[in-house]
């Protein structure tokens, strides 16, 4: 498989939401806006990004056996950096997403990565890996967490969607955003939409 | 009273799953049958009650005064791998019956988020002992519970024509979205 083929597998045609339907409780719970949703995907990018690094370094050194347990240290080393670092510099946003920082670590789409490509892929392939997963992974999340902002809010990213002039249109088409999708049924109403819309164009 | 607030709440008002997102993997990876949904609940339930308590007198008795709370996610992950190990050993040569009934599940609850999360969350809210153990229990009987349900409506679905891109996730995702709209209604009930 090509380099380039190995960064953008990632994006569209494994993408980790869409196609593989893996780490699903960050992906509902922290998009009730866009810009959480990517806050979630860029802190993800870079725990995926250093540990299949890391993994795909000493894999050849970590006896088979306790595998699983090593890798989950690696990760989770990782995800504490992560942690601390929001916390200091991005304290709003650490608030917002909560427990689902430390929750990385269970994060399925890490730990499958680890265990599917880097443990037996070299380092620099396992660097695209990580990077392309983590980049659909964002993208997914944004585009999820603009959906519900747009519905649930009429804004993206904070800024509203609905102009104020002319006065009736408001009045008229757009008078209550449909408030549940920023809510947790809405979440799930939301991606299940997504995933169809993604399954009905994929082929 | 207190307890029944904290039940309550666990069960209902904020589902560990519907309204918090908690364990959503095998909320539904494991929901097609209703049988083995609830031997999924039952090794949850089972896991994550003990894993509260352990975690709990390592955070209050190890990582604090030592000074290092910042080893929280590190400690606790390992502790929950080592304890699912250890709990499926364990069965295996104190009863075979429970292993049978259990034992398929068990290694699946390493990365079952509501395990951790619940653990965290009971640090978090400055629970005691008896409190964050009454509140484990109840946040596994709240999983149960869903999962039970989602995966009765499932078996239905199997019968229905489901249109070609929504059969599989979507279509389970969009259950347990109206699943969440119905446990939306006990919102209010406690404070």
């Amino acid at each position: 498989m090509s380099k380039v083929a190995q960064l953008t597998k990632g994006i569209l045609r494994e993408n980790p939401i869409f196609v593989l339907v893996l780490g699903m409780c960050p992906t509902l719970a922290t998009t009730s806006s866009a810009f959480n949703g990517m806050g979630m995907g860029l802190a993800t990018t870079f725990v995926l990004l250093s540990s299949n690094v890391v993994i795909s370094a000493i894999a050849r050194f970590i006896p088979d056996k306790v595998r699983i347990p090593s890798y989950i240290v690696v990760i989770a080393t990782f995800v504490t950096i992560v942690d601390l670092v929001m916390q200091a510099y991005a304290t709003k946003l650490y608030e917002s997403l909560g427990i689902f920082i430390p929750l990385i670590v269970v994060n399925c789409i890490v730990l499958g990565r680890a265990e599917a490509f880097a443990n037996k892929n070299t380092i620099f392939d396992s660097l695209l890996d990580g990077l392309g997963m983590g980049i659909g992974f964002t993208f997914a999340l944004t585009l999820l967490g603009s959906v519900r902002e747009m519905l649930g809010n009429f804004s993206i990213f904070g800024l509203p969607i609905i102009p104020k002039e002319p006065f009736w249109l408001k009045e008229v088409f757009f008078h209550d955003p449909i408030l549940v999708f920023v809510l947790a049924p809405g979440a799930f109403i939301a991606l299940a939409y997504l995933i169809a819309i993604f399954n009905r164009f994929k082929k | 009273m207190e307890y029944l607030i904290i039940i309550i709440a666990a069960i209902f008002v904020n589902n560990v799953v519907l309204a918090q997102f908690l364990g959503i993997c095998p909320f539904l990876g494991v929901s097609s049958k209703i049988s083995t949904s609830a031997g999924m609940s039952g090794a949850v339930t089972f896991v994550m009650v003990l894993a509260t308590i352990v975690t709990f007198l390592l955070q209050h008795y190890v990582l604090n005064p030592l000074g290092i709370g910042y080893m929280q996610t590190i400690v606790f992950i390992l502790v929950i791998a080592s304890l699912v190990q250890m709990v499926e050993i364990i069965l295996k040569k104190l009863s075979p019956v429970l292993y049978q009934a259990l034992g398929i599940f068990l290694p699946l609850i390493t990365t079952n988020c509501a395990v951790l999360g619940v653990a965290i969350l009971v640090i978090k809210k400055n629970f005691n002992l008896v409190e964050g153990v009454v509140y484990a229990a109840a946040s596994a009987i709240g999983f149960g519970l869903a999962l039970v349900v989602l995966a009765g409506i499932r078996e239905h679905l199997d019968l229905a024509n489901v249109p070609k891109g929504m059969k599989g996730a979507p279509i389970a995702l969009l259950t347990a979205g109206i699943l969440a709209l119905a446990f939306m209604g006990f919102a209010g009930i406690v404070k």
